[in-house]
C-alpha cells in the first residue's frame, strides 16, 4: 500500500510540524520583557524551540517507532535487511541540517545585529560625541535627556572612559539617534559599584530611566566577573584591564536582578544587585536627590552579599 | 613489536613475540591487575576500575553539590568547600572517569582486536600511561586535606581567580591535570600507532570496525590539543608561583588569553569525551539490530569533519567575554555547522534501526536512550551557539543542563551501554538483564529528573557554580537533588550485578551476541595476546543479513565464524 503509507507520512509531518510551531510560540520559557534587546531575542528563541522541537519530536518519534516495528520477534533468530547505505538518503539528511542551521545562522546574525552587537565599539564615542544634542525627538525628548546631568554626561566629548580604541569587547549602542546615559561600571568581589559620572553619583544599584539608551563602561579591579540582567537578555563580562561595554534600553519600568554570572570566589552566588528603570520624571528626581552638592559620596547602598 | 608480518601470528601462545619482556614475569591471577601489566586486556580493564572508582567519587561530589542546592541559601557546607567540591566534581569527572574509560578503558580492550593485532604497538607506554592516573588521582584529592584546601576556580581555573585563590591547591591542580594530559598523550600516539601500523595484513582502513576511526579521529584531537592545555597551566602555575604575568592583569598580563589557550583544548576536549561514544555506540548497535552499519562511509566522513570543526569552534565558550564582532560571527558558524556530521551520524543510526530484528536488552536501551538524551542536547547545542542566544545563557544552568545531556546523557549512558556488551568479553559470564532493566529505567528518569528542569532555570536567571539562588526556583531545583539522588540510587543495581554476574552469572561462551566484529572471534576472556593461531581477517565487520546458514543465532559459535573469516 504505497499511496496510504506516503500520505500518512505526509500527514504526520505536517502534525509534527505545527506541533513544533505550537510549542515554540504557546509555551513561556522565558523571563518578562524589559528590554529592547528581549522581543528580539525571544523572537530567535521561539524560532529555536520551534525547529527543536520538530527535530527532536520526529527523531525520538523515528526512533520509538522503529523499536516497536522492528523488534525481534520470539524466536526469530535470523538477521535484519542487509542494507550498507543509501546515497541519495544520506545527501538528503546531510543538506536537511545543513540548510537548518545555515538558516538559523543567517536568522541569528539578523538578530545579534538588531542588538547592536556587529556596532564598531571603538567608533562609538567619536560617533556618540557628534551627535547634536537635540537629535532626541525620535524619542519625545523628554525622557531624563533634560537633565543637565544626563546631557553633560552624554554628550561631553571629554568622557573619561571613552577612549577610543580602548573599549575591548560587549555590545555598543544599536541606535545613534538618541541620547545615551553612559554609567561606569566596576565590579568588585563582591559587589557591583556604578557612577554616574555627569551627575557624579557613586551606587551600588543600578537607577535608569526607560526608553533611553544606556552604555556601561565597564572594568573589573580583582577577577573577572559578568554584569547579567536576565530580563533585558544580556550579558556581558566584566574584566581586570581590559574595559568592556554594554549597551541597552530599557522598555519596562520595574526593578530587576543584576547577577554576577563568572566564577568570582566564594561569595560569587551571592554577587547580586539590582537595576531600577524609572519613568523619565522619576529619574530626574532621584538624579536630583541624589546628586551630592560637594565630593561623591554612596547614595544609596544596593545589597551588599557580604554584610 | 614492529609491523605484524604473517609469520609473527604463527606463535604459539606460550612464546611471545615480544623478545624483551616475557610475559612469564607477570602476575597471575586477579594479581595481575595490579602490576605494571603489559597486556592490552590488563591495561583496558585497569582503566575501567580505576575510572569507576573515580565516577564514584565524582558523583559523591555531585551528591554535595545537589545537597547544598536543594535549598536556596548555602547552608551544607562552607562557601569555599562548595567551590572546591564543584571544581574536584567537574575535574573528576572529565580527566579521572570519562576520558579515561571512554578511550583508555574500551580503546585498549577493542583497538588491537579490531585491527588484528596482538597488543597496542608501545605496551610499557601503554602501561605507563595507565600508571600515570591513580597518583594524579590521589594527589588531586589529598589537595582536599591540605592547608588552604583543594582549587577553587571550577575545573576552567581562569585566571586572574586561579590567582588569587590558596596557591597551594591550585598548583597541586595544575600537577595532577598536566599527569592526566600526559597520560592522555601518550594513550593517543599509541592508538594512532596501532591504527596505522599494527593492522593486520590484507586488512585495510576502510574495512575497520567503526571505533578504530573514532579513537583514531580523538587521538589526533589529543594529539594536537592537549601539549596546548600542558602549555597553559605550566605559564598558569608560573604566575602563581614565580609571580610572572602572563595572565596577571596586574602585571601586564592577558587574562583572555588563557581563556582563547583553555578553550583550544578544553573544546575538543568535548569530542575527545564523545567521538569514542559514537564509536561504540556505532559497534553495539548493529550486533543487536542485526544489520549492516548504515552507511558505512558517510559515517567515517563525519568523523573526520567533526575533527576539523571541532579544533576551530573553541571561541564560542566567550562569547560574553570580549572577543570582537567577527571572532563571535566565525565560532557561532563553525559551530553551527558540526550539526551537520554529527546529523549524519544520527541519521545513520535510525537508519541502522530501520527493518532490523532489535534485541531491546540492556545495551540496547542504554545505546538507544544515548540517541535521546544526545539529540537533545545536540539541538540546544545548536541554540547555544548561536550569539544573541548565547549571551543570555551563557554560564547559567541551561549550559550545565546541556553539557550533562552530552557529556552524561551521552558519554556516559554509552558506557553504561558498553559495559552491558562487553562483560561477557571481558569475564566469560552474562550480566543480569533484570537488574540491568532497573539499572537502565532509574538512571533514565533520574538523569532527566535532574538535568531538564536545569535549562529552564537558566533561562530565568540562575547563574552556574553558586551556592545560593533566588527562593523562586527553589522547587525546580529540588527536583533535580531528587533526580540526582535517583541517579545515585542507580548505580546499586548496576554494581550489585557487575560483582555477582562475575561470580554466578550464566556462563556466556565466545560470542553470545553472535557478532562479526574480531573480539568476539576468540574465547571469553581472550588468551594473552588474543588469539590461539593466526588472527582472523574481518573484512565485513559489518556483514548481517547476508544470506548464509552460519549466521544461525543459535549454533554459530566462535570457531565457526573464524573458520569462515579466514581465508
Amino acid at each position: 500500500m504505497p499511496i496510504p503509507s506516503a500520505l500518512i507520512t505526509l500527514l504526520l509531518g505536517m502534525a509534527l510540524v505545527l506541533a513544533g510551531l505550537w510549542v515554540g510560540y504557546n509555551v513561556p520559557l522565558l523571563p518578562v520583557e524589559a528590554s529592547t534587546n528581549a522581543p528580539i531575542y525571544d523572537a530567535l528563541f521561539e524560532v529555536l524551540l520551534s525547529i527543536g522541537t520538530i527535530l527532536f519530536l520526529g527523531i525520538i518519534g523515528l526512533l520509538v517507532f522503529s523499536l516497536v516495528r522492528f523488534r525481534r520477534r520470539e524466536g526469530d533468530s535470523g538477521d535484519g535487511a542487509a542494507i550498507e547505505g543509501n546515497l541519495p538518503l544520506e545527501i538528503v539528511w546531510t543538506a536537511i541540517p545543513a540548510v537548518v542551521v545555515l538558516f538559523v545562522g543567517i536568522y541569528s546574525y539578523d538578530i545579534y545585529e538588531r542588538m547592536g552587537g556587529m556596532t564598531p565599539l571603538n567608533d562609538h564615542s567619536a560617533m556618540h560625541a557628534a551627535q547634536p544634542a537635540a537629535d532626541h525627538h525620535h524619542h519625545g525628548g523628554d525622557h531624563g535627556s533634560n537633565n543637565p546631568a544626563v546631557l553633560a554626561s552624554s554628550s561631553s566629548p571629554s568622557e573619561p572612559d571613552q577612549e577610543p580604541g580602548r573599549v575591548w569587547g560587549g555590545i555598543g549602542v544599536a541606535s545613534s539617534e538618541s541620547e545615551t546615559l553612559s554609567v561606569d561600571v566596576t565590579a568588585m568581589q563582591f559587589a557591583f559599584i556604578f557612577h554616574y559620572p555627569g551627575a557624579n553619583i557613586i551606587t551600588g544599584e543600578l537607577h535608569i530611566p526607560v526608553n533611553q539608551p544606556i552604555s556601561l563602561h565597564m572594568e573589573a579591579r580583582d577577577v573577572i566577573h559578568a554584569f547579567w540582567v536576565p530580563q533585558f537578555r544580556v550579558k556581558q563580562d566584566v574584566i581586570p584591564g581590559q574595559p568592556t561595554l554594554l549597551s541597552f534600553t530599557a522598555t519596562r519600568p520595574g526593578t530587576y536582578p543584576i547577577i554576577c554570572a563568572e566564577l568570582c570566589g566564594p561569595y560569587h552566588g551571592g554577587m547580586r544587585s539590582s537595576v531600577v528603570v524609572h519613568e523619565p520624571a522619576d529619574f530626574d528626581t532621584w538624579l536630583s536627590k541624589n546628586t551630592p552638592p560637594a565630593p561623591a559620596t554612596v547614595a544609596s547602598s544596593g545589597s551588599n552579599p557580604t554584610a | 613489536m614492529t609491523l605484524a608480518s604473517p609469520s609473527d601470528f604463527q606463535a604459539p601462545q606460550q612464546s611471545s613475540p615480544n623478545q624483551e619482556g616475557p610475559r612469564g614475569l607477570q602476575p597471575e591471577g586477579w594479581l595481575r591487575y595490579l602490576s605494571f601489566s603489559l597486556d592490552h586486556k590488563v591495561i583496558g580493564l585497569q582503566y575501567m576500575v580505576c575510572g569507576f572508582l573515580f565516577y564514584f567519587l565524582g558523583g559523591a561530589l555531585a551528591g554535595v553539590i545537589r545537597t547544598e542546592l536543594a535549598s536556596p541559601i548555602s547552608d551544607f557546607v562552607s562557601r569555599e568547600t562548595y567551590n572546591e567540591v564543584l571544581t574536584l566534581h567537574g575535574t573528576v569527572m572529565i580527566f579521572l572517569w570519562i576520558v579515561p574509560v571512554v578511550n583508555g578503558a574500551f580503546g585498549n580492550y577493542l583497538i588491537p582486536f579490531y585491527v588484528g593485532a596482538r597488543d597496542m604497538a608501545f605496551p610499557r607506554l601503554n602501561a605507563v600511561a595507565f600508571w600515570l592516573i591513580p597518583p594524579a588521582g590521589i594527589l588531586l584529592i589529598s589537595s582536599y586535606f591540605i592547608k588552604g584546601g583543594a582549587a577553587q576556580s571550577g575545573w576552567t581555573a581562569y585566571p586572574p581567580l586561579s590567582l588569587t585563590t590558596p596557591a597551594l591547591g591550585q598548583v597541586i591542580w595544575i600537577i595532577s591535570v598536566l599527569l592526566l594530559g600526559g597520560s592522555s598523550i601518550f594513550g593517543g600516539i599509541n592508538f594512532i600507532a596501532t591504527i596505522l601500523k599494527l593492522r593486520r595484513p590484507g586488512l585495510k582502513m576502510m574495512q575497520l570496525p567503526m571505533y578504530c576511526w573514532a579513537m583514531l579521529g580523538t587521538s589526533i584531537l589529543v594529539v594536537l590539543s592537549t601539549p596546548v592545555l600542558a602549555g597553559t597551566l605550566i605559564l598558569l602555575s608560573f604566575d602563581i608561583i614565580a609571580h610572572t604575568g602572563f595572565f596577571n592583569p596586574a602585571l601586564g598580563g592577558n587574562v583572555v588569553v588563557y581563556q582563547h589557550l583553555f578553550w583550544f583544548y578544553s573544546h575538543p576536549a568535548v569530542y575527545i569525551m564523545v567521538l569514542p561514544a559514537f564509536g561504540l555506540v556505532s559497534e553495539i548497535i548493529p550486533i543487536h539490530a542485526r544489520k549492516p552499519l548504515f552507511g558505512y562511509t558517510t559515517m567515517v566522513y563525519s568523523i573526520i569533519a567533526i575533527v576539523v570543526l571541532g579544533l576551530v569552534v573553541w571561541a564560542h565558550h566567550m562569547f560574553t567575554s570580549g572577543t570582537p564582532p567577527w571572532m563571535r560571527l566565525f565560532f557561532t558558524i563553525a559551530t553551527s555547522f558540526i550539526a551537520v556530521p554529527t546529523g549524519i551520524k544520527f541519521f545513520n543510526w535510525l537508519a541502522t534501526l530501520w527493518q532490523g530484528k532489535i534485541a531491546l536488552n540492556s545495551a540496547m536501551l542504554f545505546a538507544c536512550a544515548f540517541i535521546v538524551n544526545f539529540v537533545f542536547g545536540g539541538i540546544t547545542g545548536v541554540a547555544l551557539a548561536q550569539v544573541p542566544f548565547d549571551i543570555h545563557v551563557h554560564d547559567t544552568y541551561f549550559v550545565v543542563g546541556h553539557f550533562h545531556y552530552i557529556v552524561y546523557g551521552g558519554t556516559v549512558f554509552i558506557i553504561f551501554s558498553a559495559v552491558y556488551h562487553w562483560y561477557p568479553k571481558f569475564t566469560g559470564r552474562m550480566l543480569d538483564e533484570h537488574l540491568g532493566r532497573l539499572h537502565f529505567m532509574l538512571t533514565f528518569i533520574g538523569f532527566n529528573l535532574c538535568f531538564a528542569p536545569q535549562h529552564w532555570l537558566g533561562l530565568n536567571g540562575m547563574p552556574r557554580r553558586v551556592a545560593e539562588y533566588d527562593p523562586s526556583f527553589t522547587t525546580l531545583n529540588q527536583v533535580s537533588s531528587v533526580g540526582a539522588l535517583l541517579m545515585a540510587v542507580s548505580t546499586l543495581p548496576f554494581l550489585i550485578n557487575v560483582v555477582v554476574s562475575a561470580i554466578r552469572g550464566e556462563v556466556a561462551g565466545d560470542n553470545p551476541w553472535n557478532a562479526l566484529t574480531p573480539e568476539w572471534l576468540t574465547s571469553s576472556p581472550p588468551p594473552v595476546e588474543n588469539w590461539i593461531g593466526e588472527a582472523p581477517l574481518v573484512t565485513h565487520p559489518y556483514g548481517y543479513g547476508a544470506p548464509t546458514d552460519r549466521l544461525d543465532l543459535q549454533v554459530v559459535t566462535a570457531e565457526q565464524i573464524w573458520n569462515d573469516r579466514t581465508p
